[in-house]
């Protein structure tokens, strides 16, 4: 036991689930209980245990149609809530059952430990009937109340989107029964959960906000702040790491850039514990996003997941449009500063260079470890491209990957990047599996290290293959989220993760004679 | 130990009053039913309001009827695959958040913590989803063999468009060979969890309860382990209590539970109720079929453990009545041992909690063991029969909140100063920001038990931890402090 029995601030040693239930009483318990269980024989458990690790069974569960098991994909208004949160004084708002917004708001917490304010317009089987107009009235006219917000941001759940829920029209209402004043900024945008996963419900969201924002009084170039740098806005997507906004910011104005990232949550999902509680701790200001139409250009850095706001930006901004792969790892980085540079006109800082050259270096040290490791990928698309493009940039061999939410345009992407490498021959692209699929697959072709989020952890178990976290959701780990993943210095925080986790798996494995003390 | 009192009725009423000035007409009239001063008489105008729809737009801590059912009542069934039948998100949100340990192989003989779904698309809405579910139920049998049987778990969608789940479980369930429950629990029924457990208990009732053909032979001291959820191992430290005291469990509902469990629940002699929020109703169904008599029970802190104990022994013989003072006898000793430990450390510390199911009062007597005060409760779900069973346990003035909202939440500990906030991991970070100690009080924040004599400990260890770390010294820059230039 490693906790002191008696210490003046460890009164005494207790043990938890941990540890309590490994006492044989509680085993005896355990094993006398399987009389009430009828349950299959531990032969039989075994048996079924091991064909479903086999290549036949891999096949059978190739050939399921229609069932899902262990997808990594959630649904739209998930994404629509972490939209609203990237803007000032926001309260995201979801018409529907109340219950959803309960667990995107856990969801939510569960990964950033952080409180994730958004309301329901809880709608119950009377709504059901007759429609929820008057639940969607009446929330507005208690947010305004109890949380005073700047901006509602709503969205909506199945159950709105099945009986054909018109926001427009609901919203118009509130307005004349003065639930919200006439010039209240509320923005919208339908998200039915059978469409598309949480990428796509933050995209449309992410939208519907810039549209309603870009028509607003603020959206007047006259009244823009004058200076004599260029602004660029950044659109980091779907990206849960707040230390990837932050380093947008930093990278751009070491560069002499002025960046408005349009949907910053890191303020509202990293705030201090400093004794009071804000509940609007920040983001993208509502001017800022009113304004945003007129700066030099965009860059989109989810490309699957910010289509319609792509669109807008082309279509009806006329704003030129730069669409990167997601800045994960040196050529992605080098890419992503050379189009700022050329967007900007400015010149590439000394500094960004010298972070460049550091994050090389580190490369280099850590090269020998990483090389020819095979790894399995799992993710929302754009990640899981990016995160392909770093790992063959580090000599990494990716052999499965998957992306339960990816669409069409996925293996193409993929195999562009794949192609681009020599170590890229070995991989096989997997759009639309689920992690049940990707069990099979890292049983019967085994691979060295897995990279994705939390939900990998059974897999990683069972095959006794490490995972290097990265993604959404991580509910296991701490603070991932808060370090970039991103430029430069994003790239070092990956190499150091990922190249550690391989050390401590070798150091866990190696025989007595090769634990060495120089890695 | 210098503790501000509890505050009188008034006192209590006018905090109120001060928080409803703040809601707008309509919501502040509603919410006043909801939200009172304790009077321990129970008496008609201190009378909470609940189980009533919560208002639009004012962040209810709620949850759904499915997750009532899924996630609470079927989802810990570890035999049996749970299907969350809809769009993908629910079982997404769902998926090994709650902790319902269970032992065996996931996706061999055991699938709780597992998310399976018929992951609805566009046309499954337009076109009907029972073809798809059909033949995801045909896909189940043929990669998940060792499954005992099938729950489908209805989301929203599912009553909306007309789908008839019951008759594709019960063509499947003979195709197949095993039991399909259907379960109309979709998000939008009533107006919390609540309705969820009534709906899984009665889908219980109507297709497992009484088909177990007895894998076992009888004893007289054969008893079912009600309304728990194995937390954390909740369960396992429950049981073996009632062990000790020489009781047989043949069933545990349903953390760590199978089906035949459930399907021979008929053959207890005497049922025993944790959580008797969600798993009331099959009691009575079992007393109204079987006769079976029930009891409600609680197995947090010394006091309550101790007094259930003898509570449950009273329904049998002399030798489980002595075997029970002789497992009281050997407890007692732990209790000592870890009442000596924390109490002087928690001692007049001040607790406020929002929960669900039976924690907002069952908890109580655990933290007066303690030395703790609870000065504030309030559940996410109840009906007027919890709140009938909670007056008597707090002292007059006590604030009493039912489906309280963020702000609420918020202003009250705002106003009461807790030492210790105990709510769901929504709130929890709301507190961390403040600086009030937190624990969540659903999921046990990730650690457990805490039923029993090998949960108290864990209870008391962590409140400690929580009341007691060094880490709310460190909130306020020495620069910040009053008084001090910047």
């Amino acid at each position: 036991m490693t906790t002191p029995e008696h210490t003046s601030a460890i009164p005494l040693q207790v043990l938890d689930h941990n540890d309590v239930f490994r006492d044989e009483v509680y085993q005896e318990q355990f094993e006398n209980k399987r009389e009430f269980e009828n349950a299959a024989s531990k032969e039989e458990v075994e048996r079924v245990l091991q064909w479903t690790r086999t290549w036949e069974y891999r096949e059978k569960n190739f050939a399921r149609e229609s069932l899902s098991v262990n997808p990594a994909k959630a649904c739209q208004p998930l994404g629509a809530v972490l939209a609203g949160l990237g803007f000032e004084g926001t309260l995201p708002l979801v018409h529907g059952s109340q219950g959803c917004v309960s667990y995107f708001r856990s969801h939510f917490a569960r990964h950033f430990k952080e409180p994730v304010p958004a309301a329901s317009t809880s709608m119950t089987e009377d709504a059901a009937v007759f429609g929820g107009i008057n639940n969607l009235v009446e929330a507005m006219d208690n947010m305004s109340a109890l949380y005073k917000p700047k901006h509602i941001a709503v969205s909506t759940t199945c159950m709105a989107e099945v009986i054909g829920e018109d926001l427009f029209a609901y919203i118009g209402a509130a307005r004349e029964q003065e639930a919200i004043s006439q010039d209240f900024p509320v923005s919208y945008a339908h998200t039915p959960s059978f469409v598309g996963s949480h990428i796509n419900g933050y995209d449309v969201m992410l939208k519907g906000i810039l549209d309603s924002l870009s028509k607003s009084p603020d959206a007047d170039a006259s009244k823009i702040e004058k200076t004599d740098k260029v602004r660029l806005n950044i659109i980091p997507g779907f990206d849960t790491y707040v230390g990837n906004h932050r380093e947008y910011r930093r990278m751009l104005e070491l560069m002499g850039v002025d960046p408005i990232i349009l949907g910053d949550h890191s303020a509202s999902l990293d705030s201090p514990a400093d004794g009071e509680y804000d509940l609007y701790p920040g983001g993208t200001t509502l001017v800022d996003g009113a304004q945003a139409k007129f700066n030099r250009a965009s860059f989109i850095l989810q490309e699957s997941t910010l289509r319609r706001t792509a669109e807008l930006i082309k279509d009806v901004w006329k704003q030129e449009l730069v669409t990167l792969e997601t800045p994960i790892g040196v050529t992605g980085t080098d890419a992503f500063v050379t189009a700022v540079a050329r967007t900007a006109d400015v010149k590439v800082p000394a500094e960004l260079t010298l972070e460049r050259g550091r994050l090389v270096d580190a490369i280099t040290d850590s090269s020998a470890y990483v090389h020819g490791k095979r790894v399995a990928i799992a993710g929302d698309p754009d990640l899981v491209v990016a995160l392909t493009r770093f790992v063959l940039e580090l000599g990494m061999v990716p052999v499965h990957i998957v992306s339960t939410n990816a669409d069409s345009t996925f293996k193409a992407r993929m195999e562009k990047v794949l192609s681009a490498s020599k170590f890229g021959d070995a991989a096989t692209v997997w759009p639309e599996k689920d992690l049940w699929h990707l069990r099979s697959l890292v049983f019967t072709e085994p691979v060295d290290l897995l990279i994705g989020s939390m939900q990998l952890k059974w897999i990683g178990r069972e095959t006794d293959t490490p995972l290097f976290r990265v993604g959404f959701p991580i509910f296991d780990r701490h603070h991932l989220h808060r370090f970039p993943i991103i430029g430069y210095t994003g790239g070092l925080h990956l190499v150091t993760g990922l190249v550690n986790t391989i050390l401590d798996e070798l150091d866990r494995k190696a025989p007595a004679h090769s634990y060495d003390a120089v890695r | 130990m210098t503790t501000t009192p509890v505050p009188t009725r008034a006192e209590t009423e006018a905090m109120i009053a001060d928080v409803l000035a703040q809601y707008p007409k309509k919501a502040a009239k509603f919410r006043a039913k909801h939200i009172k001063a304790n009077d321990p008489e129970g008496s008609k105008e201190c009378e909470v309001k609940s189980n009533i729809k919560s208002r639009p737009g004012v962040m209810t801590i709620r949850g759904c009827s499915y997750a009532g059912s899924k996630g609470v009542v079927w989802g810990p069934v570890k035999d049996m695959v749970t299907i969350s039948h809809g769009p993908v998100g629910c079982g997404q949100y769902s998926w090994a958040t709650r902790r319902n340990y269970a032992h065996g192989h996931l996706g061999v003989n055991n699938w709780t913590a597992m998310q399976v779904t018929t992951d609805f698309q566009e046309k499954d809405i337009v076109f009907g989803g029972d073809t798809k579910l059909e033949q995801v139920l045909d896909e189940i049998v043929d990669l998940f063999p060792l499954a005992k049987g099938i729950s489908v778990q209805s989301e929203c969608p599912i009553g909306l468009i007309g789908d008839d789940i019951e008759a594709v479980a019960k063509k499947s369930s003979k195709k197949l060979g095993l039991p399909i429950i259907p379960v109309r629990c979709e998000g939008f029924r009533g107006v919390s969890q609540s309705l969820g457990h009534h709906i899984a208990n009665d889908a219980v009732r109507d297709h497992v309860l009484g088909t177990g053909e007895g894998t076992f032979e009888q004893t007289d001291y054969d008893v079912a382990l009600i309304g728990d959820y194995n937390i954390g191992g909740d369960v396992w430290a429950s049981r073996r209590i009632l062990e000790e005291m020489g009781l047989r469990v043949i069933a545990q509902w349903s953390g760590d539970g199978t089906i035949n469990e459930m399907a021979s629940t008929h053959l207890s002699k005497l049922n025993l109720i944790h959580c008797y929020r969600s798993m009331n109703y099959i009691c009575t169904t079992m007393e109204e079929r079987y006769n079976t008599p029930w009891t409600e029970f609680n197995f947090f802190g010394p006091s309550k453990i101790i007094s259930s104990m003898r509570k449950i022994a009273e329904f049998f013989d002399d030798e489980i009545k002595a075997k029970t003072e002789a497992a009281i006898a050997r407890y007692q000793v732990r209790f000592d041992e870890i009442i000596k430990a924390f109490r002087p450390r928690l001692e007049g510390k001040r607790v406020m909690l929002a929960i669900g199911g039976l924690r907002p009062r069952h908890t109580i007597g655990a933290y007066e063991d303690l030395g703790m005060e609870v000065i504030g409760t309030g559940y996410e779900f109840a009906h007027k029969d919890d709140y009938t069973r909670t007056y008597g346990m707090l002292k007059e003035g006590v604030v009493l909140y039912d489906d309280p909202t963020a702000f609420e939440v918020e202003e009250f500990a705002k106003h009461l100063k807790p030492d210790l906030m105990g709510a769901g991991v929504k709130e929890k970070y709301v507190f961390h920001k403040m600086g009030i100690p937190f624990r969540q009080m659903h999921s046990w924040d990730y650690s457990g038990p805490y039923h029993g004599v090998d949960g108290f400990a864990v209870f008391a260890r962590d409140m400690d931890q929580a009341v007691n770390s060094p880490t709310w010294d460190l909130l306020e820059a020495p620069w910040s402090k009053a008084g001090e230039v910047a």
